[in-house]
């Protein structure tokens, strides 16, 4: 069978700090670039390559008409920008995409709406914005404010609408979109559980009606409940693809970049007679090879040598960073104990209760401290780890959660 | 399951050089050039308390205004015409003409959102906001012929000139426009020329006074100005006088060159502008 889909050695360069930090250039510094284009033609020889770089390089995929294909990744790992090229959105630097079928896409919910304009006006705005026809709009109203549940704001500016009303507006009129390729972005990151199965149950909908779904989201029971077929993006290229369940057990294990097993070796850590052999992060019960989940007891465990005679104490303490380098806080082992670590040879552990991050990869920074004031040692980003979500029961919130963590507290009733 | 088709509906590959503009494809969006018309023009004047009062106000303030300056105190020659007459005749096309401009100028960036998030022919944007002031258009034109009546200037048939002369107009805001629009994309000063360049615009178009004014070996320049020979018709048409067709047809084709240029310029453009909006 022709594939509906056929995608050919694409790739897409952005110059680095392009997009982000210069957001856009001004006439001046454009003529002044163009003024020093000439020396810098000489100085761009060496380093030409330090300034582009690849967000997305030599991907080749083909996607059968009818199927549904999930595409996950870290962030950053090129699926937006896969997902932007296959909606022209933005053109590709190389390669070619062949489409046999029209495509819609639903990159972010609500795209179009104008807070000023009614329901009803926004229904008919989002909807051709989306590629609808009027005729067809028209002939889908009902369907879409049905789905949507909101009957009764329908002449009311979208400004006044609850988040929830909006988000379920905005999702019905995509819902009714009838391309052959549908293409979903993290749609389920809003809204609320109830509205997230309903959103769920119309996609598998579309697939089962020989529409193509391709599919990007970081909830992994939501790929599996939608996808037969999974594709596994890192830094900008397919790193494994096949069946949803083999593609999603390699991304949970094959932590790519995540270092969360250190072995300091000859030269390592090491303060005068004291030094940690290595240091490592793990679920507890679990090899440092499994992944980590986000209900999973967590264990950061040290491998120690104290030598020490002229009577030192000695802690270790633990910076915890969040993705971006952010400090999430500090812990240290004299908080505990004052002599946690006794001469010879020892391993010393930290429990992190289960439930304490937020999904996501951390940092940890290891310092070794003499006598509570003096820093000896100090191993920026030793180890880091990656907590992935729990095998939820699908229903439940699946979106983005905010923050670096989020621990359970105990919550009762009291009147 | 419906069969694919024997050849892609859409090839995706990265375009190079001069592209022209894919007509088809915009008239398959032709509904959304409506509806994007629609919305800027319901939004326009939500939450201002004189609402469509101003398409009239900005043309009418500035008609009185400029009556007594030039008209009265400065004895601007005005052709014969009742100077209020003159001055509003310019100033309908050229308020349609600057404020067209202008708001397409900014249209692209004030639709960042759609831009990055969804594809359609980008050109519709700054499309759509013209035709969206062809609606000011029309109220500050009830308003002309209320002066008409006033200063008793008699209806001609010159007048069924119009409809030419506004689809004219409007050529050329969307070729300013667009070239607008898409530098702007790149370079945001054109967000702080714009509003000199209209004001320098109204000074270099014989709106306060006549071309005849000018003295006649230099008036051929004042004709490269493509509003030049379209606001001599308004007028001539407005008054009952003959056309001066030389002008008008360098007026038609300099904004022929300017849509051209403008087109294939914005196309060139428009491959990054997601990237870097």
């Amino acid at each position: 069978m022709r594939p509906i889909i056929k995608i050919e050695n694409i790739g897409k360069q952005y110059r680095i700090g392009g997009p982000k930090r210069e957001p856009y250039a001004t006439l001046r510094e454009s003529i002044v670039e163009k003024a020093s284009a000439p020396l810098r033609a000489l100085r761009r020889q060496s380093d030409s390559e330090d300034e582009l770089f690849w967000a997305l390089r030599h991907i080749d995929l083909e996607v059968e008409q009818g199927e549904a294909v999930g595409i996950i990744g870290r962030n950053g790992a090129g699926k937006s920008t896969l997902l932007k090229i296959l909606s022209r959105i933005t053109e590709p630097t190389e390669g070619r995409v062949d489409l046999y079928g029209r495509i819609g896409s639903l990159l972010e919910v609500g795209t179009g709406f104008h807070p000023e304009l009614t329901g009803r006006e926004n229904i008919f705005l989002n909807g051709a914005i989306l590629g609808m026809r009027r005729e067809e709009i028209k002939r889908k109203f009902d369907e879409i404010v049905d789905f949507a549940g909101i009957e009764k704001f329908l002449e009311t500016p979208v400004k006044r609408y609850s988040s929830g009303m909006y988000v379920r507006l905005a999702f019905a009129v995509a819902a009714n979109l009838e391309p052959e390729i549908l293409v979903v972005d993290e749609v389920l990151a809003v809204g609320d559980a109830e509205f997230q199965k309903k959103c769920l149950g119309k996609m598998s909908d579309v697939a089962s009606h020989g529409r193509t779904v391709l599919f990007v989201s970081h909830n992994m029971a939501a790929v599996k409940s939608l996808c037969g077929r999974t594709v596994l993006l890192d830094n900008g290229e397919v790193t494994a693809s096949g069946g949803t369940d083999e593609v999603i057990s390699a991304y949970l294990s094959g932590a790519g970049g995540v270092e969360n097993f250190i072995d300091f070796g000859d030269c390592g850590f090491i303060h005068e007679d004291i030094r940690v052999n290595s240091l490592g992060v793990r679920a507890v019960g679990k090899n440092f090879s499994d992944p980590i989940l986000r209900d999973n007891d967590i264990e950061v465990i040290a491998q120690l040598e104290n030598g020490d005679t002229a009577g030192h104490v000695y802690h270790l303490t633990l910076r915890l960073k969040g993705e971006d380098g952010t400090f999430i806080l500090v812990t240290s082992s004299s908080s505990f104990d004052e002599e946690l670590i006794r001469p010879g040879s020892q391993q010393v552990r930290m429990l992190i209760p289960k439930n304490f991050f937020n999904l996501g990869t951390f940092y940890l920074d290891l310092l070794l401290v003499e006598d509570h004031r003096r820093i000896v040692a100090i191993q920026d980003d030793a180890v880091s780890f990656l907590v992935n979500p729990e095998e939820n029961p699908l229903g439940r919130w699946m979106g983005i959660t905010r923050g670096f963590l989020r621990p359970t507290f105990d919550w009762e009733r009291i009147v | 399951m419906t069969p694919l088709p024997e050849r892609p509906i859409t090839v995706i590959k990265p375009s190079k050089g001069w592209v022209p503009v894919d007509l088809r494809d915009l008239w398959s969006y032709r509904d959304l050039f409506y509806i994007l018309a629609l919305r800027d023009i319901k939004v326009r004047y939500k939450q201002t308390l004189l609402g469509v009062a101003w398409a009239v106000i900005q043309p009418l303030a500035t008609m009185i205004i400029f009556t007594v300056l030039f008209g009265r105190i400065a004895n601007m020659p005005s052709d014969g015409i009742p100077y209020p007459i003159f001055a509003y005749a310019g100033l309908l096309p050229w308020t349609f003409f600057a404020n067209a401009v202008t708001n397409s100028g900014n249209s692209l960036v004030g639709n960042t959102a759609l831009i990055t998030k969804v594809y359609f022919p980008r050109l519709l944007i700054p499309m759509a906001t013209v035709a969206a002031g062809l609606v000011d258009f029309m109220i500050a034109f009830g308003i002309l012929l209320i002066l008409m009546l006033l200063y008793g200037v008699p209806f001609t048939l010159n007048l069924a000139i119009l409809p030419f002369l506004l689809v004219l107009t409007s050529l050329t805001a969307v070729g300013v426009g667009l070239w607008m629009s898409a530098l702007n994309v790149k370079y945001r000063d054109v967000r702080h020329a714009l509003p000199f360049l209209v004001q320098i615009g109204m000074f270099v178009t014989p709106i306060i006074y006549p071309p005849s004014a000018i003295p006649e070996q230099w008036r051929w320049i004042i004709t490269l100005n493509p509003l030049a020979g379209q606001i001599e018709a308004y007028r001539a048409a407005i008054v009952g006088r003959p056309f001066d067709w030389l002008p008008l047809g360098v007026s038609v084709a300099v904004t022929a060159a300017i849509l051209v240029y403008s087109a294939f310029m914005f196309k060139r453009m428009e491959r990054r502008f997601a990237d870097i909006i």
